[in-house]
């Protein structure tokens, strides 16, 4: 016995069960987040009204969008490795992995922009402005911070499965790993969906 | 399947060698060992830490430290044995090594994150303590990182906070580990209620770790962001809420609580039935109360909040919870005795901490109640009346069933018997001392001593010599158990496979078990 044998047992259903269990426990996580945010709204209603109005509408909807199709092209592929067709497998996830670099890339020049106009914790002149103001900023930066920090552990996470697919340590046969990719990815586009109206959309 | 020829755990040679082959094993029986030596030297240094607060509080005024020790050493006690000792603790240490032998398994699901959930716990633990070693002065919060204090303080809270955080991450996975092995990997014939209890509570309690630890994850990331960039979530002087913080914090803390005690039940629900050498009564009734408790524990956390300011309904609310969650702990307590009831009962040392553990288990839950209606809570709350309340059922719950079941699966861990005589040397001078310890305390909250004070009027004197000299006889006691156990675990006499005449799956194994546990997964009928 060289080899612990109970390393080589392969369960799609319990790989998948453990996934899902894990975004459970991503959703608590940012559950905790959401439940601040309605607390803070609830008292400051006015105030994060007119934060929201500091914020670019139409670059939201285009991460928005972005998120939604990377959310389909990731699905696709799964579909494709299922069908055995590796070369579009490996198309499909380098566009998903593509469009969350987009996402990215806006996201830093919204958050670039923000910083400029003296928008960010403990600045003076966000300070100036107000409580609301204060705790809305605060919270625009922390979720949508965290929430960044998801999609780039997801594009490390999607990076591997593309290599993966190449060498063939993915295939018809052992595809959970993908399939789990796409779930986290699902639940990263999730919490979006969720943070772009409360963000930007609620004035 | 006895007198195997196939190697055993702890001689098998795997890919590495010497002690590397201990902390890069993906056995789940080494890494339940590797979490018990780890837990073990922290308990010892938290119970010193322990040992010098009631040094401190032998006489009234200063005695062996300043006030600010006093504080940082009760910070440090409390981050120590709650993160690092009690929350990993049971399902860790058994859970780990006898969850997959109790559903025939050969190993957890996923093995390689389990040695990754025991190295997170390392480091967290590390970055947790490097507070104490750093420029400055030492966390000083107590463990419950109280805003705004705990962002204005200037001592060392941030390394805290975040150990706090990574140790939170090690039991998710270990939580998550535990449920997906209970779901796919029990034995052919295993049905879910043909799993033992002691499963069924680690399953109770995976969900807890899985639910409420990302909460507390991350509420300790805010007020890491609060200490770092200024947000202001919980600063009244940015419009934030400092009783919010509150809520997120007991939201994970009073589960957590649950997290602790529901695998030291699972324990006491082995240990009973098999000296008493009966079936456990009321199986189905054990199994569903375990689930009821960690059901229901989530919606109890305001009793923590009781003095702290909130509406009417959600205090009576809260209240009626709390006297709700108290009929399924009653329920087992009941079974249990139903178990001991014409069983013929042999006495050997896991049997007496099992039986101290439903005095002192008792104790502190019926203390529990008195803390759970309103009117005398406002009058307790955060008096030495607590933290005895909370000692008997957290230390003399967990702590008491981690030595029923450390005794009663010694010689299936080392295939070795521990010294018998000096077993029940220490049971009895240790829960003499804890007696003696904790009971005082009881009349020092009533009488009006605040808890996690350095001093007290000398009204309280004779009640806090009482109190010392307890932790005194108790950590005597604890000295001699571990010192017992170690012993025994090099130089024991060679046990037989079935000592007890136990009859769950790890007593028809060998002792201690081969790598895989078993050589043939076994049919249950």
């Amino acid at each position: 016995m060289t080899e612990n044998s109970a390393h080589d047992h392969y369960d799609h259903e319990g790989s998948k069960l453990g996934m899902w269990l894990f975004i459970f426990t991503e959703l608590l996580f940012f559950g905790g987040l959401f439940i601040v945010y309605a607390v803070m709204r609830y008292k400051n209603g006015t105030a994060f009204g007119l934060a929201a109005e500091e914020l670019d509408v139409s670059i939201g909807a285009i991460n928005t969008i972005i998120l939604l199709i990377s959310s389909a092209t990731i699905a696709m592929s799964i579909t494709a490795i299922q069908l055995k067709k590796k070369k579009l497998t490996i198309i499909l996830l380098a566009t998903t992995l593509i469009l969350a670099l987009v996402f990215l890339v806006n996201k830093y020049f919204e958050w670039g922009a923000k910083i400029e106009h003296g928008l960010y914790p403990g600045s003076e002149s966000l300070h100036q402005l107000g409580h609301g103001e204060v705790l809305f900023f605060g919270l625009y930066y922390f979720m949508t911070g965290l929430h960044a920090l998801h999609i780039i552990i997801g594009i490390v996470f999607i990076a591997v499965m593309i290599a993966k697919v190449q060498n063939e340590k993915l295939n018809v046969d052992r595809y959970v790993q993908l399939e789990n990719a796409g779930l986290y990815w699902h639940l990263v586009d999730i919490i979006w969906i969720f943070l772009f109206p409360l963000f930007y959309l609620i004035a | 399947m006895s007198n195997s020829k196939l190697p055993n755990y702890l001689e098998h040679q795997g890919k590495f060698k010497g002690i590397f082959g201990w902390i890069f094993s993906t056995d789940h029986k080494r890494i339940g060992l590797l979490y018990m030596y780890s837990i073990m030297s922290f308990f010892v240094v938290g119970a010193i830490l322990g040992l010098l607060m009631k040094f401190e509080l032998i006489a009234p005024g200063k005695t062996i430290m300043e006030a600010k020790t006093y504080n940082a050493i009760f910070t440090l006690h409390g981050i120590t044995m709650i993160f690092l000792i009690v929350v990993p603790g049971i399902p860790a240490i058994f859970g780990n090594f006898f969850l997959p032998i109790l559903i025939g398994a050969k190993d957890v699901f996923y093995p390689k994150l389990n040695l990754l959930s025991w190295w997170l716990y390392i480091i967290g633990a590390v970055v947790a303590i490097s507070s104490q070693f750093m420029n400055g002065a030492s966390p000083d919060t107590g463990w419950t990182f109280y805003a705004p204090y705990s962002f204005k303080t200037q001592s060392n809270v941030l390394p805290a906070l975040i150990g706090a955080f990574i140790l939170g991450f090690s039991s998710i996975l270990t939580g998550l580990n535990f449920i997906v092995t209970m779901h796919r990997m029990r034995a052919p014939g295993m049905k879910w209620l043909k799993m033992p209890v002691f499963p069924w509570t680690l399953y109770g309690t995976a969900w807890i770790q899985l639910l409420a630890t990302p909460v507390v994850g991350i509420t300790l990331l805010m007020v890491v962001a609060e200490r770092v960039l200024n947000i202001g979530f919980f600063d009244p002087a940015l419009g934030g809420d400092p009783v919010l913080y509150q809520h997120l914090f007991w939201i994970y803390s009073h589960p957590a609580v649950y997290i602790m005690i529901l695998p030291a039940m699972g324990v006491i629900s082995e240990v009973i039935p098999t000296f008493a050498r009966k079936a456990i009564f009321g199986y189905k009734a054990v199994v569903i109360s375990s689930l009821l408790i960690a059901f229901v524990g989530y919606f109890v956390w305001g009793h923590h909040m009781f003095t702290a300011g909130m509406s009417g309904t959600s205090l009576f609310a809260f209240s009626f919870l709390t006297f709700l969650v108290a009929i399924p702990s009653a329920i087992k307590i009941f079974n249990w005795m139903a178990t001991l009831y014409k069983g013929s009962i042999l006495l050997r040392t896991p049997m007496y901490w099992a039986v101290s553990f439903l005095f002192v288990f008792m104790i502190g839950g019926l203390s529990g109640m008195v803390l759970g209606a309103l009117a005398i809570n406002v009058h307790l709350h955060d008096t030495a009346f607590v933290v005895s309340h909370f000692h008997f059922i957290v230390f003399g719950g967990v702590g008491f069933a981690f030595f029923a079941g450390i005794h009663y699966w010694f010689p299936k861990i080392y295939g070795k018997m521990y010294d018998a005589g000096w077993a029940d040397t220490g049971w009895i001078v240790f829960f003499f001392g804890f007696l003696l310890l904790y009971t005082p305390m009881f009349y020092l909250g009533i009488a009006g001593m605040p808890r996690r004070y350095y001093d007290y009027v000398p009204e309280f004197h004779f009640a806090n010599i009482l109190s010392s000299f307890g932790a005194f006889i108790m950590f005597g006691g604890l000295l001699i158990i571990i010192i017992n156990l170690v012993r025994s675990a090099r130089k024991g006499q060679k046990s037989e496979e079935n000592p007890w005449g136990g009859k769950s799956l790890e007593w028809t194994i060998s002792s201690p078990p081969i790598v895989e546990n078993f050589e043939e997964i076994p049919e249950i009928k």
